[in-house]
């Protein structure tokens, strides 16, 4: 006899379901928006290394402002570009804590590029999950520092002129070259395996963070779709031919005693 | 012979129809539905149940998190 169906959907068959660390409310995102992903993937850890108290997370401005909303643990939300130096007083006030910030690349590589750096150079004990999707999502698409040459967005339609705009800045591996990075990597979350490999860099963050031996920085390649004007499996197409080429995926800087 | 069988479940209310797990299943097994669900997206199912090994790659990569994943081992004649 075959099996039917309802004899595999039991409670104890279950081998993977939505982590409870992540609130019950509809993810605000997008359809096929990879901030969706990475908050999971986030808070999965979280759950598997049961620090749902101990942990503090910052929330930017830009799509994921409302992140509070969505990850069930403490959270604060800065101003834009901000969310550093919100962190750094968090961690030096409760050295105890696991902190991290959560930022877009308007909010990380533009406004906030001097709070970055400088928060990256001091060597703070925190982490920086930071979500490159080349665009300012949240505003309607606007070019980023971030944007590729050639690339439209809403404020360069012809495409990024970087005689007149300059490159697209790299600031990953910027802060990779700073004394005070203990951990620098860079992964994407569209196909499973990237999302393993992603989920691993984010263990490696969590644990890398209890040594006190400076900033784990773990960018995210992720797409943008609605900024991007395509639809999420195209988005995602264009990222691995575009988006990655220049940001190439892959650890940047790992302790020196770690093999990763 | 033991052989694993596996089924998804989807929330099909909080499926925003991105299509990101249809590439993802190495079966084949997930199409999206012609009807739309209360929000006008049209959801996720399993069109080739049969397939399904309960790998969990759907489940991984779907950013909005609607998919819990069931395996079992099955004996087959
Ligand atoms: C001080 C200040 N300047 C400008 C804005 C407008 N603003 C809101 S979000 C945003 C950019 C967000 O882009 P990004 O950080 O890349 O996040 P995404 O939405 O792409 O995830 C800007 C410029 C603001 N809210 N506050
Ligand atoms: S605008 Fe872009 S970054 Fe924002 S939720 Fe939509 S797809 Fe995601
Ligand atoms: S990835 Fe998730 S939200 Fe997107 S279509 Fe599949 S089940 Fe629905
Ligand atoms: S669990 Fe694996 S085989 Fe089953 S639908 Fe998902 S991706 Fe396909
Ligand atoms: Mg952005």
């Amino acid at each position: 006899m075959a099996m039917e169906i309802k004899d595999i959907i039991k409670p104890e068959n279950i081998v993977y379901r939505r982590t409870p660390l992540l609130t019950d409310k509809p993810l605000s995102y997008c359809p096929g928006c990879g901030h969706g992903t990475i908050h999971r993937l986030i808070m999965e850890v979280v759950e598997e290394m049961n620090i749902q108290d101990k942990t503090i997370g910052i929330a930017p401005v830009g799509c994921s402002v409302l992140a509070y909303e969505f990850m069930d643990i403490d959270m604060q939300q800065a101003a834009h570009g901000r969310a550093t130096a919100l962190a750094t007083a968090i961690k030096r006030l409760l050295p105890d804590r696991f902190v991290f910030t959560y930022q877009g690349d308007g909010d990380l590589a533009a406004i906030g590029t001097a709070e970055t750096i400088h928060a990256c150079n001091r060597g703070e004990n925190f982490i920086i999950f930071f979500v490159n999707n080349g665009i300012y999502g949240m505003t309607g698409g606007q070019m980023a520092p971030t944007t590729l040459p050639g690339m439209k967005a809403s404020t360069c339609p012809f495409g990024r002129d970087t005689k007149i705009m300059g490159n697209p800045l790299k600031i990953t591996e910027l802060v990779a070259q700073l004394q005070g990075t203990y951990y620098v990597t860079r992964q994407a979350v569209h196909t499973p395996n990237a999302v393993r490999k992603a989920k691993k860099a984010v263990r490696n963050a969590f644990e890398y963070s209890k040594h006190n031996k400076g900033l784990c920085f773990v960018e995210f390649v992720s797409n943008c779709n609605s900024g991007w004007k395509m639809n999420a499996v195209q988005a995602n197409k264009w990222m691995e031919e575009n988006m990655f080429p220049y940001y190439p995926l892959g650890d940047i800087k790992v302790p020196q005693s770690e093999k990763v | 012979m033991a052989k694993v069988r596996g089924a998804i479940v989807v929330d099909v209310e909080k499926c925003k129809g991105c299509g990101v797990c249809v590439p993802a299943c190495p079966q084949d097994v997930i199409q999206l539905a012609k009807e739309v669900n209360g929000k006008g997206y049209h959801y996720a199912y399993m069109h080739v149940p049969e397939e399904c090994t309960g790998c969990t790659n759907c489940a991984i990569v779907c950013p909005d998190g609607v998919i819990t994943v069931y395996r079992v081992k099955a004996e087959t004649v």
